[in-house]
């Protein structure tokens, strides 16, 4: 093995019923490295990783792991943590009950001579190693009475503290703001100096940037390239990642969109409210015509789409649809009217896990109709394929269990079953949140592509840039009330900013 | 000095244990003319439910990997009739059949622990069989009531007084009564003591409270969560058949019909103890005073003499339901505290 690299995976393959999942898969780790790998969901990251951990079995190729002589095989996670590969998830995995202590030592704890646990000595060196990160914690108390941040730097304490060579940062900044973020960095850069070497997982091209030293870039399961942080600037990256130019982003908004106010009216709302969440508002959105909602997180973007969508039930103001005026008690009735909302939180309100691609993607059809009109199975297969086949939803069948699929392709099915019903007037919020930048854009393609059809979308994102892409009207909102709206020659990052920001015009 | 910072887990256990003053403070007051305030009255209850005491403390251990045991009152009755038909119909000695119980106990608890761990099959259903067998397998030993009247040695334990030095009175002829326990006072106290101890400050006791914390993280820790599982519903069963012993030593007797519902008391008193049902939080501690409110509130039903025995039932599921939502308030007020 080469000196100083201290994981060494080869030539790696891997396959999930009907997909292949990796092929022939190179990664190299050298010590006191920031390793960033990268990838589009649906790439093989998470599955490279499990590989790694013991998780997945993998068919062919080898592992080697500084210290150990010839390939190594890792049985479960356990087997890996107890050769030096830990992982800390995402999701914090501890024991929110139990001490901070106890979830650093657990399972390792010292013992007293007559072999029960020495609660003593464990808070001692809990306090000692927390004391070493430089970590402000008092170890007697619940894991549970600390931030999600300072979990997370828990979990890493006990992996670090577990003699770990290989620390796995599996997407361990998505839910921390960015104060905890430098902490975490912070920490991070301290372990490099240790001699750790680290892989990080993550979404943020920024974060990369400021933190690592290189990037393994992974494509539909094989492997683009090994790069050092230097070569490989940031529209490289994408262009890596995506396997096109990122030129190709800039320009999906097409020629002749703009101005669509001489189009009939799709939406006419005038003075609709809802108390405590959206003070009352005025919107018109015409046929064919995607309008953007932006504004600070808890503006009330998603507030003012569910009083349309009938969500949270509209107390003031009158409602036009297609020039008739209508009552929208429930979203069902929204439903029968032509809508469609997808729902920002999509764990939540959007997949149903144990479904299949097929069943997901049918099921507001499903509903609109009643549930006693059944639909033909081959009219579900028909729908299913074409909108596999329309929006390239990565699965191994239509049968396939939704939970299978990656982040990204889930979302597609989310979108395709509100396509399916065939909506004239779609909201999305927040259909790209937490999805590469692929995806996105296709995304967004779509958005535009509805639009030309003649469909309106009501688009909500905190990305500015991806609604400038797409929008040819904004509405602003802020503080729980719609403030303005801008359209044309405004339609700037600028324009919107400073309509967001409020105060001088 | 150690500061002393009351979780909401402590308050639970603290409302617990002002709840139990409370109710028996109250007791003496109304009660008082019919011997409430004598500490006999308060012996009688720990009397009355040893078997109840060590059945619960195994049951809080299941509860608290976020699992359940219902066999645990059939067991009791098989366990029960095995006894007195072993001592009156087989003709055998009673220490040796102890001893059966409590291997039989193990060997129910390591098939039920099997199918829930290694199997993963729900804990409510292998119960459920589980409950079903047992009390099937007791009709099957006899159908018939048995009681226990043969063996000295158990009649000797059973009427065994421990006599208290302290706390006694004079009755209306003038003689001094000494208060006193029953031998089977002391195996759930110790039953109590031990498990505390076992889940406070041995592996296998935090490990519980691991599993019932989070299964998935208690595994990517490295615990071995199948072992604790399949360990723990033995430990119930086995607790169990010691509370069996000690059900039997208060009966002398054996019947089909025996402790019917007692797994609902075990999870009613664990529950008032503050164990949640979700698994991971909770005390053994908390659970013996839960069987104590259990048993005063039927003594309090029992004093007042004109009140028929349901009511203690209806009392206890207003008291289920205070705890319930006491426990889903301070869960609330975590979650807005953490937000």
């Amino acid at each position: 093995m080469e000196n100083n690299v201290v994981l060494s995976m080869k030539g790696i393959c891997m396959t999930f019923p009907g997909v292949k999942a990796l092929e022939n898969v190179d990664f190299n780790l050298k010590k006191g490295e920031i390793r960033a790998l990268m990838g589009e969901n649906g790439a093989g990251k998470s599955t490279l990783i499990k590989c790694l951990t013991g998780v997945n079995k993998f068919e062919a190729g080898e592992i080697y792991l500084d210290g150990i002589d010839g390939p190594i095989v890792n049985k479960d996670t356990m087997d890996a943590q107890r050769k030096g590969i830990s992982t800390v998830y995402q999701e914090v995995n501890l024991c929110p009950n139990l001490s901070v202590a106890e979830n650093l030592f657990i399972g390792r704890e010292p013992m007293t001579k007559i072999g029960t646990v020495n609660r003593k000595k464990m808070n001692e060196m809990a306090a000692k190693l927390m004391k070493d990160l430089d970590l402000d914690i008092d170890v007697t108390q619940n894991l549970e009475e600390y931030s999600l941040a300072l979990q997370q730097m828990i979990a890493i304490a006990r992996a670090v503290d577990m003699d770990c060579k290989v620390l796995i940062l599996d997407e361990p900044t998505s839910s921390l703001d960015d104060n905890e973020v430098a902490k975490l960095f912070g920490m991070m850069r301290r372990l490099r100096e240790q001699g750790v070497g680290i892989v990080f997982v993550t979404h943020f091209l920024e974060q990369v940037y400021e933190v690592c030293d290189g990037i393994t870039v992974l494509r539909n399961g094989t492997l683009v390239g090994e790069y050092s942080i230097e070569e490989l600037p940031r529209v490289k990256l994408v262009a890596a990642m995506m396997g096109k130019d990122f030129d190709d982003l800039a320009n999906i908004k097409p020629e002749g969109s703009g101005d669509k106010s001489k189009e009939p009216l799709v939406i006419d709302a005038k003075g609709l409210s809802h108390a405590g969440t959206i003070k009352p508002f005025d919107l018109e959105i015409h046929k064919g015509e995607v309008i953007g909602l932006t504004g600070l997180l808890g503006s009330g973007r998603t507030e003012l789409a569910r009083a349309i969508y009938g969500a949270d039930r509209a107390q003031t103001g009158t409602l036009k649809v297609k020039e008739q005026e209508v009552t929208i008690k429930n979203p069902i009735d929204a439903m029968n009217l032509g809508m469609g909302l997808l729902p920002d939180d999509r764990k939540a309100e959007g997949i149903i896990g144990d479904l299949s691609v097929r069943e997901n993607i049918i099921l507001a059809m499903q509903a609109k109709l009643g549930i006693f009109k059944k639909i033909p199975m081959a009219k579900q297969i028909e729908i299913a394929d074409k909108f596999i086949e329309l929006l390239q939803i990565k699965t191994a069948s239509r049968e396939t269990l939704i939970k299978q699929l990656s982040g990204g392709n889930q979302q597609k099915v989310i979108l395709a079953r509100w396509l399916a019903t065939d909506p004239d007037f779609l909201i999305l919020d927040e259909p790209t949140r937490g999805i590469d930048i692929g995806t996105k854009t296709e995304i967004q393609k779509l958005v535009i592509q509805l639009a030309e059809e003649g469909k309106s979308v009501m688009f909500i994102s905190s990305e500015i840039e991806e609604m400038l892409r797409t929008c040819n009207r904004m509405a602003v909102l802020r503080d729980g009330a719609k403030v303005g709206e801008i359209s044309g020659e405004e339609l700037s990052q600028e324009g919107v900013m400073k309509a967001i920001a409020g105060g001088a015009k | 000095m150690k500061k002393l910072k009351l979780g909401s887990n402590n308050i639970l256990l603290a409302i617990t244990v002002a709840l139990f003053v409370i109710m028996y403070l109250g007791g003496c007051i109304i009660y008082a003319d019919k011997g409430f305030t004598h500490f006999q009255t308060f012996l009688n209850v720990l009397i009355n439910n040893a078997g109840l005491i060590a059945v619960a403390a195994g049951m809080t251990c299941v509860m608290l990997t976020g699992g359940i045991d219902i066999s645990v009152g059939s067991l009791i009755a098989m366990d029960c009739m095995f006894l007195a038909v072993g001592m009156e119909t087989w003709g055998m000695k009673s220490p040796v059949l102890m001893v059966m119980v409590l291997i039989i106990g193990i060997v129910f608890g390591l098939v039920q622990g099997f199918c829930v761990a290694y199997l993963e099959i729900q804990p409510f259903i292998v119960t459920m069989a589980g409950m079903f067998f047992a009390r099937g397998m007791t009709a099957v030993i006899c159908k018939d009531q048995v009681s226990i009247v043969s063996d000295k040695l158990f009649t000797a334990i059973s009427n065994a007084k421990i006599n208290i030095p302290f706390g006694g009175y004079e009755n209306k002829k003038g003689i001094y009564q000494t208060p006193f326990i029953r031998p089977t006072v002391v195996v759930a106290l110790l039953v109590v003591v031990l498990v505390y101890l076992m889940l406070k400050y041995t592996k296998f006791g935090r490990s519980i409270y691991a599993v019932g914390g989070n299964q998935v993280s208690a595994t990517l820790m490295g615990l071995n969560v199948r072992k604790t599982k399949l360990l723990t519903y033995t430990l119930s069963s086995f607790l169990t058949s010691i509370g069996g012993i000690c059900y039997c030593l208060n009966t002398m007797c054996g019947t089909t019909t025996q402790a019917t519902g007692l797994e609902m008391d075990a999870i009613s008193s664990s529950v008032i103890g503050g164990t949640l049902l979700t698994g991971g939080v909770g005390n053994v501690l908390g659970s013996l005073v839960g069987v104590m409110i259990n048993g005063t509130i039927s003594t309090l039903v029992k004093s007042n003499g004109k009140l028929v025995s349901s009511w203690a039932n209806i009392i206890t599921a207003i008291l289920l339901c205070f705890f319930i939502l006491l426990q889903a308030v301070f869960a609330k007020i975590k979650e807005s505290k953490k937000a």
